[in-house]
């Protein structure tokens, strides 16, 4: 009798500490591993890179607890053996950085239930039903629309200097693809810019790849020729930028301030802070806190982040930023509001969009409601891809 | 003698007679240790890192656990394969500098089965069919330079080399036609859920079967070159084409034949990279292995069994560079440069290896000899 008193205390007690080990995570014993696309000489990964090694830093964990894997390619299945190695490796979340990445994530999602796989970009976590596997974005727009009010001022200034006429404010776009992601940017800034120029008009050339930087260059120059007085675009390299240092044109960059290589003609740069992210799951992870499967950052969660101004930018821009800004937080303001921009001459009042992606890319989801596209709202990923009046694709 | 004695270089070479077995297995032991202390060297100079831990980390990252092993297997595997591929054409002196090309077209032919048959046809069929069409697809994009050298003596390097190109193009036109979701350009993994054409594990090991295959295509590869007609004819050509048409051999025959061979090789690679591994298709799914082959094919001198050696080399080093680059926080630039210093050192002790040395001074032993 005594030993079976005994064995029972035993048992009850180890499962006491397992039930422990298994609410809350020891700090020491946590682990996390990123997955990146490409190195630091990409400004899209830096930007991951970065933040990665803030929260690091912020939360006191050490290179054993907080591993980076660059160079990681999206074609074949090293994403996906990556991402196993790391859960073998005792890591608790195992993030991945490229829109690509997203399948291996969730092949490797299904081997390691009880392991975190969080991949920014992706759309998939909503439809697919793995419990453990979850996507992130930002509402980068709203980053996007205010970048796009220095991008106006300095139009404005160029006009009122005589430089140009207001039929001239033509703006350059280098875009990587054209893919909901960029065009959503596009738009915003856009937007952003046509709030306080009227006049503007856009012109966008894609590259078709996320990294070239010689084709992001010329094409940047091209459209210089082409009669563009201000660039900005969406890719990863310094192309775009370099060639406005090059030619004297304004430049508004993306993923963080290109000042240093381009201090004359740098206006400002939006960015994601991916920091809020990383910890918020490490939070969940830590206190046994369920993940959603989408989460989209905002200016309120710190996630969406304007650089410093540049010197070139036009007088006020700051305050005309910070006045937007306000309204964008507080809710008087819709970067997508359906009254601002046309589609074919006409206002849109409905529009379903290919949230739920499948292979047909039938629209799925009505995204107009009460006089605004209602973007990430759906899923975190953007999918807004309407080219509005006035944005012309080279 | 005197009057010759100025005119005499510092140093002169000559070619060795063979050399024994056991010294030239020495020679490549010390170029072996000495790339370790220069690498080691080098990382102390560059990072201060204790050199050690940093080759105990190379282990790690290539033994550390049975996933990193197999995939140390797995990627030898299919390097080997195109080695062996480009191996037949390079004994014949045919430069086919088209390995990445061919097994891309191989990739695209594995790609489109499981594509359009998916979903409607069982998956052994789609597996059969894709090895069948990724095989005629590599042979294919082998045969159309080797038909222009047989017969207009076209450069046989640039255009191998060119018709990478045009496949690398055909997949990113193909990867918008495929794409998912829209205006991605991303095609994303084939047949996700339902997995069908994807080759089975074998014992519960995903990359087992890939690893069989290659294994036999080896051997296969082996026998062909050294025991069979067709092996000595490419031999002959080889050597000689003079020689190869005194003797009767149809030299154009044997240019197009081999390179069919060749080039079947590498489409069979393509159906290991999109039916055995991957599961998706890319201008980059083939990654420049079709021209880190030629360096193994060459390093192993054109023999197939001492190119597993040469192939298991290239991928622990590549495989222990990312490890090092990962755990130490370091750019990976670093780790291709600790490959480049060990790859200069064992290619370059091959002419040690081949020739002698001597130095002026020396003259009176070797005169002694």
């Amino acid at each position: 009798m005594k030993k079976i008193l005994a064995l029972t205390l035993a048992i009850l007690m180890m499962f006491s500490l397992v039930a422990c080990g298994g609410e809350n995570k020891a700090d020491d014993d946590f682990k996390i591993g990123f997955i990146m696309l490409h190195d630091e000489n990409s400004t899209y990964d830096l930007n991951f890179i970065n933040a990665a090694k803030e929260v690091q830093k912020e939360l006191g964990l050490t290179d054993e607890q907080v591993i980076i894997v660059t160079g990681i390619p999206e074609e074949g299945d090293d994403c996906y053996n990556k991402a196993c190695e790391l859960a073998e490796d005792g890591c608790d979340i195992v993030f991945a950085d490229s829109f690509g990445h997203e399948d291996n994530m969730i092949l490797a999602a299904k081997d390691y239930p009880d392991v975190q796989f969080c991949h920014a970009t992706g759309t998939k976590a909503h439809t697919e039903g793995v419990k453990n596997f979850h996507n992130a974005f930002a509402s980068i727009y709203e980053g996007r629309y205010l970048a796009g009010i220095a991008a106006g001022m300095k139009l404005n200034e160029m006009i009122a200097n005589n430089k140009i006429t207001a039929q001239q404010a033509k703006i350059g776009y280098v875009g990587a693809k054209p893919y909901a992601e960029v065009k959503s940017g596009m738009t915003s800034f856009y937007l952003g810019a046509r709030s306080v120029c009227p006049s503007a008009t856009i012109d966008v050339k894609y590259t078709d790849s996320w990294y070239d930087y010689d084709l992001e260059k010329e094409y940047a120059n091209q459209l210089i020729q082409n009669g563009c007085v201000l660039i900005s675009q969406h890719a990863d390299s310094m192309g775009a930028p370099d060639a406005c240092e090059a030619a004297k044109v304004p430049n508004v960059s993306y993923n963080g301030s290109t000042a240093a290589a381009c201090p004359n003609t740098f206006l400002v740069s939006s960015r994601i802070n991916w920091a809020p992210y990383y910890k918020f799951i490490i939070d969940c992870v830590k206190n046994g806190k369920e993940i959603p499967a989408d989460w989209t950052g905002s200016l309120e969660t710190g996630s969406v982040e304007l650089s410093a101004l540049g010197t070139a930018c036009a007088a006020g821009t700051a305050e005309a930023i910070a006045a937007a800004k306000q309204k964008l937080i507080n809710g008087q303001l819709e970067v997508f509001a359906t009254n601002t921009w046309k589609k074919g001459g006409a206002e849109l009042t409905s529009y379903l969009a290919d949230v739920d992606s499948d292979a047909a890319f039938t629209g799925d989801t009505e995204v107009i409601k009460d006089g605004a596209f209602l973007e990430s709202e759906y899923r975190s990923a953007p999918y807004f891809d309407i080219d509005i009046d006035g944005v012309t694709t080279k | 003698m005197t009057h010759k004695k100025h005119h005499e270089p510092l140093i002169h070479i000559t070619k060795r007679d063979q050399m024994v077995w056991w010294k030239a297995w020495m020679v490549r032991a010390i170029a072996i240790l000495s790339a370790l202390v220069v690498a080691g060297a080098v990382i102390v100079l560059l990072t201060g890192l204790n050199p050690l831990s940093v080759y105990a980390e190379m282990f790690e990252g290539n033994f550390g656990t049975p996933r990193k092993f197999w995939m140390l297997l797995q990627n030898t595997a299919i390097l080997l394969c195109i080695g062996l591929a480009v191996t037949p054409a390079f004994k014949m002196k045919f430069w086919n500098c088209g390995a990445e090309g061919q097994t891309l077209a191989g990739c695209m032919a594995a790609a489109a089965c499981m594509i359009y048959m998916g979903g409607s046809a069982p998956s052994w069929l789609i597996i059969a069919v894709s090895f069948i069409a990724a095989v005629l697809a590599g042979a294919l994009w082998g045969v159309i330079p080797a038909f222009f050298k047989a017969r207009y003596n076209t450069n046989e390097t640039l255009f191998t080399l060119m018709m990478n190109y045009v496949a690398i193009k055909i997949v990113e036109i193909l990867q918008v036609l495929w794409e998912n979701p829209k205006n991605s350009g991303n095609v994303g993994v084939i047949n996700r859920q339902t997995e069908a054409g994807w080759l089975p594990s074998l014992f519960g090991q995903r990359y087992l079967l890939n690893i069989l295959i290659v294994a036999a295509v080896c051997v296969l590869v082996h026998i062909y070159l050294k025991h069979s007609k067709q092996g000595y004819e490419i031999s002959v050509v080889g050597e000689s084409q003079n020689t190869a048409r005194y003797i009767g051999i149809d030299v154009k025959n044997v240019i197009v034949r081999t390179m069919i061979v060749s080039g079947a090789i590498c489409g069979l690679v393509g159906f290991l990279l999109v039916n055995g591994t991957g599961h998706t298709i890319g201008p980059n799914t083939v990654g420049g292995q079709g021209f880190t082959a030629m360096m193994v094919s060459w390093m192993a001198k054109f023999n197939p069994i001492a190119m597993v050696l040469t192939t298991a080399l290239i991928i622990f080093l590549q495989q222990g560079a990312i490890a090092i680059a990962t755990t130490f926080r370091l750019h990976a630039s670093l780790a291709d440069i600790v490959t480049g210093i060990i790859l200069f050192f064992i290619i370059g002790c091959e002419f040690f290896i081949q020739y002698q040395i001597h130095f002026r001074h020396s003259k009176k032993e070797v005169a002694d000899k």
